[in-house]
């Protein structure tokens, strides 16, 4: 059995992030494993600019933004398996995992899970109708034409108006190719604000809010599918059904964390944001077990997979050394319109001087503060606006807030000038 | 005038207010100065970065990403896809290495994206 300090499965940027960081705090021996046949992840990918702004202080596109990643795990001298898939792993960090030369057991002693997250696809929204081809995700399509080099399809109908979907649209635009609508399934749109600005408006494609798709029709490919306008409640209108004739349907509709490997080991998953509970240290109910990047939480920036999944390597790194947390655990628990809070668990003497909180929100809010309690005392509030569902919080607490709290923390919305 | 703009600078999309005319603009609503010269831009010259992907021999995958070094004007943003992908490269590519210089004379290259 080959035996390793810490091991990181995914050479996306939160693996490679994490590896680097490991290295650095002067680990040795440290190997990421990859499924794919090169490292970067979904980034490869993304071939749009935006990236890197925070980290690197100017504008990247994913490739980019990986290729400096990749550059630093090759100076780092970081081992690296690719082309290699991980299938299990256990409680006591044994790893295993399967490539063309047969299956390789691996010890650890500790592991970092960076496996990122997947596409809901058309199964997990039901829509009725045949099922021809040209139905793709918009990540697949993503894949398609900016890997594989070939077009999905010349008249597009895009459902889900979150980021990817958006990015796709315009890509089809510049490719030749004609994109009908975008639909967003609500009044809101979970993309950023920038996104239907420089992908939708700038290329004049149109964005109708409150519309879904009620059917599919073609043979063999895609004909036409009917496009209806919804109620407050995402119902149809009867009625107000329309017909658009077109060869391609992609599905922007939302993203969870790729975690069968961390529940085959017995890691516990938050149900909120489908991934393991992590504490300030990112690491998961499993101790010596860590996590980082989309796995966790679905990111929107890139920049905050890199800062968690540094956080992530240097706490694998400590383990592995032998420093241990002696405080308690103390919860933090939302309302009032959080949706969740990553870090799920804070222990005051292995938090950092500045701890950063990641959150999403369940509304649309102009003006709100988020305030944070503890057995009735207010720690801290911070004044917000412009909050929405789509772009995650980050909000940076002192550590030396935290100095009296016991039991849970509380983190709420206090709601001014809602919508 | 009086028109409202979202910066595209950084995912942080401020929402921007511009009022005045071209020559004596007035910008409230931004959170940096990068804001103000976006909607400078914007309202008399706007830029767009473009990225788009090329046609290439021998790499692991048969195109590579490549975009525009800087913004090119608006006009020019189909113009550059079309250019683009009347081409062929062949292997080894590296990031940054420019794949067409001084496109439509504007002085903005095309460049690679990553190494292949
Ligand atoms: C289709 C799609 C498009 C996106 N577009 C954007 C965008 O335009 N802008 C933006 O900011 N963010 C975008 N994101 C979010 C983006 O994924 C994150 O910003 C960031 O790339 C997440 O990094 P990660 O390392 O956590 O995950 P990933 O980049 O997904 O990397 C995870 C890696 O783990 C590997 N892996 C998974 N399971 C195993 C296993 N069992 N064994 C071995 N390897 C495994 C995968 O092959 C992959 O390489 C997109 C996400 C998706 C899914
Ligand atoms: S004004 Fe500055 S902070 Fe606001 S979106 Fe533009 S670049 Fe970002």
């Amino acid at each position: 059995m080959e035996k390793y300090d810490i091991v990181i499965i995914g050479g996306g940027p939160a693996g490679l992030g994490a590896a680097i960081e490991a290295k650095k705090q002067g680990i040795t021996k440290v190997l990421v494993i990859e499924r794919d046949i090169e490292l970067g992840g979904i980034l490869q990918q993304c071939i749009h600019n935006g990236f890197g702004l925070h980290i690197f202080n100017e504008e990247l596109t994913g490739p980019e933004y990986a290729q400096r990643f990749i550059d630093m795990a090759r100076e780092e001298n970081i081992d690296i398996l690719l082309d290699t898939i991980v299938i299990s792993i256990s409680k006591d960090k044994k790893i295993k995992a399967m490539n063309t030369t047969g299956v390789l057991n691996i010890e650890a002693k500790a592991i970092v899970l960076a496996m990122g997250c997947r596409e809901k696809t058309r199964s997990s929204i039901a829509i009725p109708g045949d099922r021809p081809a040209g139905v793709f995700t918009a990540g697949a399509a993503q894949r398609y034409i900016n890997i594989e080099g070939y077009m999905v399809g010349k008249k597009v109908i895009v459902l889900g108006a979150g980021d990817i979907g958006m990015i796709m649209a315009r890509r089809i635009v510049l490719e030749g190719g004609e994109v009908l609508a975008v639909l967003a399934r609500g009044s809101i749109v979970k993309g950023l604000t920038r996104n239907i600005v420089q992908c939708l408006d700038h290329y004049n494609i149109p964005l109708l809010y409150n519309h879904n798709i009620t059917k599919i029709t073609g043979k063999e490919r895609v004909e036409s599918v009917t496009v209806a306008q919804t109620d407050e409640k995402k119902e149809v209108i009867p009625g107000t059904e329309k017909v658009y004739e077109c060869d391609t349907v992609l599905l922007s509709v939302g993203l969870i964390p790729e975690n069968e490997l961390s529940r085959i080991a017995g890691i516990e998953i938050d149900r909120k944001t489908s991934g393991p509970f992590v504490n300030e240290s990112m690491e998961t109910s499993i101790p010596g077990i860590f996590a980082c990047g989309n796995v966790v939480h679905v990111h929107d920036v890139v920049d905050f997979v890199t800062e968690e999944s540094r956080r992530a390597g240097a706490n694998a790194a400590r383990f592995v050394k032998g420093e241990k947390s002696e405080s308690e655990s103390m919860n933090t628990i939302v309302s009032g319109g959080i949706t969740y809070c990553v870090p799920h668990r804070i222990r005051y003497s292995a938090m950092p001087d500045k701890l950063d909180l990641f959150m999403r929100v369940e509304n649309k809010y102009d003006k709100a503060t988020i305030v944070i309690n503890n057995q009735g005392n207010e720690l801290v509030r911070f004044k917000k606006t412009n909050l929405t569902p789509g772009e995650m919080i980050k909000q940076s607490v002192k550590k030396s807030l935290f100095e009296k709290a016991k039991g849970d923390i509380e983190i709420t919305l206090e709601v001014g000038g809602s919508k | 005038m009086d028109k409202n703009l979202v910066c595209i600078v950084c995912p942080i999309g401020c929402r921007l207010k511009v009022t005045g005319t071209a020559d004596d603009l007035n910008v409230s609503g931004n959170i940096c100065k990068k804001g103000i010269a976006y909607a400078h831009d914007e309202i008399t010259n706007p830029m767009r970065m473009v990225c788009t992907t090329v046609k290439i021999k021998g790499g692991i995958h048969s195109v590579i990403p490549v975009k525009t070094d800087k913004p090119i004007p608006e006009k020019y943003k189909l113009e550059v896809v079309k250019a683009v992908n009347s081409i062929e490269l062949t292997s080894p590519v590296k990031m940054g290495d420019i794949i067409i210089s001084n496109l439509f004379e504007t002085g903005v290259n095309i460049v690679a994206e990553r190494d292949m």
